[in-house]
């Protein structure tokens, strides 16, 4: 049953619509908070699988944009800009053209190189961010109240504001599905197989994977300027290289270069590190270890745990 | 700008890169020998600084301690090796990744239970202590120099170990070409576990002779991790040669931006308080500028090892 491509995503969905009816009976804001969360970082999570799952360029900065589109948006609120579209599109713009110039150095490198600059990359948005004393500097900034509807507070109410983020979600699941599927796609995918072969066919891959990572770094600034809405905060700690980190983490965790499985992997990450840290604070000394026996024997992180679990039961 | 903090400073940033070297050697030797991305390479260096802590309350002395904490962190990183990394080697690079990350999650929060998350500190051995006249007025701390001494010692002894041992020539062929060297028959398991816990006492060095002059604390490691990749990346995976010219050139930089960063600014035109506002955030991103440029104009670093 787990073996139908369509069926874990739709359940997944599915799953994530009927969290706020579970807050109907238990009167839990918490819970509503938690999976909002889950849901910008599986945003996230699912544009840097775009990038490493299909094009197999391993961004260690993808938390860089995030960043980015939370500055965008607290920027521009702390100007008067509160509007939701205003924000939207400055977040997208300025991810888009620190992704475009990033990308087109970064690209020239190859493997662990990439890793590397991109590293440098991200670290050079986290201290210009830590240097902005008029927007907090260290500290971050407060912002008054979240993106404004056409001028009224409807994302105010968490319950809406979660549907939206949950639309957002399955918006760009579908988006990332469809650039995957289509010919851009296939190219990307190509180029990460053979890249010599893919230019012995005729294609240069650069154009293609610079375009891949404009679009996963816009995608990106988008679940940033998300996130500063829910916390109607913005700081530079969005950025650090251990938020990329726990990026590549959740991806890897839930099944690389699948997008629902980056989904699994941000819930999966983020409720383990509730649940664990519910039964002691030094909870990381339980999920260390548990990320090692992830790699040792749970290859293709948990899709590929459920892929095989189901294959024995058919045999 | 004058030349008696212009030279402390260029002391200072040697005495950084000396550092980054003994961090960066073992990884990069790590990484170019077994093609192994180790993230935790930093929490070794941890872990020095607070066997450091330990064994001198227990002896009294850093000089005693030195010997038992290079122990420890040798058996320390041959059992990380042995329980988890050699598991990894034929792994890809992501999946290297995850399980490092996992482990430095693991130790830095070990680090807390066994040693308490307040940052401690070991004393400057006393014969190290005070300063000694450099130059005409110029003091500097002894116990500085001897860390730049001792860096320095290693990398001269690491030079002769790597182009002029039988162990050196494996580890150099094994960073070519590892494959061959296995079917030449060489044990490149074994060959492995002594790069491996050779780089990890090396890290666990620094670790010790830092402690005396930074606060030991958990998460020290991964500042220095972070640094020491700029390093390896600029000097070209794999080369120890690269590894210690990018160390010098980092620490100098770093430490150099750090302090003047303010000064070249306003030289440049620049307003007091606005120097002063965009001073730090340069001084902190030069170095990756730096990796960045280097990377842009050499994509696999300045000396990349041969064959690769």
């Amino acid at each position: 049953m787990l073996r139908s491509p369509r069926l874990i995503p739709i359940l997944l969905f599915a799953l994530l619509a009927a969290v706020p009816l579970a807050g109907l009976f238990i009167r839990d804001g918490y819970l509503l908070s938690l999976f909002t969360r889950v849901m910008i970082l599986a945003i996230a999570a699912i544009s840097l699988d775009l990038i490493l799952g299909f094009g197999a360029l391993v961004s260690f900065g993808h938390a860089a944009f995030i960043g980015i589109g939370a500055y965008a948006m607290g920027i521009l609120a702390s100007h008067g800009q509160e509007g939701l579209l205003a924000g939207l599109v400055m977040a997208l713009a300025a991810s888009a053209l620190f992704a475009l110039i990033t990308g087109a150095i970064s690209l020239r490198t190859k493997g662990v190189y990439f890793i590397m600059i991109t590293l440098a990359f991200g670290q050079m948005a986290f201290y210009t961010a830590a240097s902005l004393r008029a927007y907090g500097g260290d500290d971050g900034l407060t912002v008054a109240r979240r993106s404004l509807v056409f001028g009224s507070r409807l994302l105010e109410n968490d319950r809406v504001f979660y549907y939206a983020v949950l639309a957002s979600l399955i918006g760009v699941y579908l988006l990332c599905r469809m650039i995957v599927g289509s010919r851009f796609g296939r190219v990307l995918q190509g180029a990460k197989q053979n890249p010599q072969r893919m230019q012995a066919i005729g294609f240069n891959p650069y154009p293609y994977q610079l375009a891949a990572y404009v679009i996963a770094g816009m995608i990106g600034g988008f679940a940033g300027f998300l996130l500063a809405n829910q916390t109607e905060f913005v700081s530079p700690a969005y950025m650090s290289w251990q938020r990329s980190g726990e990026l590549i983490v959740m991806v890897i965790m839930g099944g690389i270069g699948s997008l629902h499985g980056a989904v699994i992997g941000a819930a999966a990450f983020l409720l383990l590190e509730e649940w664990l840290s519910g039964f002691t604070e030094h909870w990381k000394v339980i999920f260390g270890p548990m990320l090692v026996l992830i790699v040792l024997f749970m290859r293709g992180g948990i899709l590929g745990f459920l892929a095989r679990i189901s294959g024995a039961k058919n045999g | 700008m004058n030349t008696t903090l212009f030279l402390i400073q260029c002391l200072n940033g040697l005495q950084l890169g000396v550092l980054l070297f003994l961090v960066a050697a073992g990884l990069t030797l790590v990484f170019g020998v077994m093609d192994f991305i180790n993230l935790a390479h930093g929490v070794q260096y941890m872990l020095g600084a607070y066997l450091a802590v330990t064994f001198t309350a227990l002896t009294g002395n850093l000089f005693l301690a030195l010997p038992l904490a290079l122990m420890a962190a040798l058996a320390l990183g041959l059992v990380l090796e042995v329980v988890v990394f050699r598991h990894l080697y034929d792994r890809d690079h992501l999946e290297q990744v995850l399980a490092t990350f996992g482990i430095i999650l693991f130790l830095n929060q070990g680090v807390k239970i066994v040693w308490g998350a307040a940052p401690l500190s070991v004393p400057v051995p006393e014969a190290l202590q005070g300063s000694i006249a450099i130059a005409q007025g110029v003091l500097y701390p002894v116990y500085r120099l001897a860390i730049i001494g001792s860096g320095l010692a290693v990398a001269l002894a690491l030079h002769l170990v790597i182009n002029h041992t039988r162990v050196g020539m494996l580890i150099r062929a094994g960073s070519t070409n590892a494959p061959m060297v296995s079917a030449l028959g060489v044990d490149i398991r074994r060959l492995f576990m002594i790069v491996f816990g050779f780089g990890a006492m090396l890290a666990g060095f620094a670790g010790i002779m830092i402690a005396p002059i930074l606060s030991v604390e958990p998460g020290m490691g991964d500042q220095i991790l972070i640094l020491a990749f700029v390093v390896i990346v600029i000097g070209g995976i794999g080369s120890i040669r690269g590894a210690f010219i990018a160390a010098i050139l980092v620490g100098l930089v770093d430490t150099l931006g750090r302090s003047f960063s303010v000064d070249i600014l306003r030289s440049f035109g620049m307003g007091p308080a606005n120097a002063r506002a965009v001073g730090p955030a340069i001084s902190s991103m030069l170095i990756y500028v730096l990796m960045a440029a280097v990377l842009f104009f050499r994509p696999s670093g300045l000396f990349p090892a041969k064959g690769r």
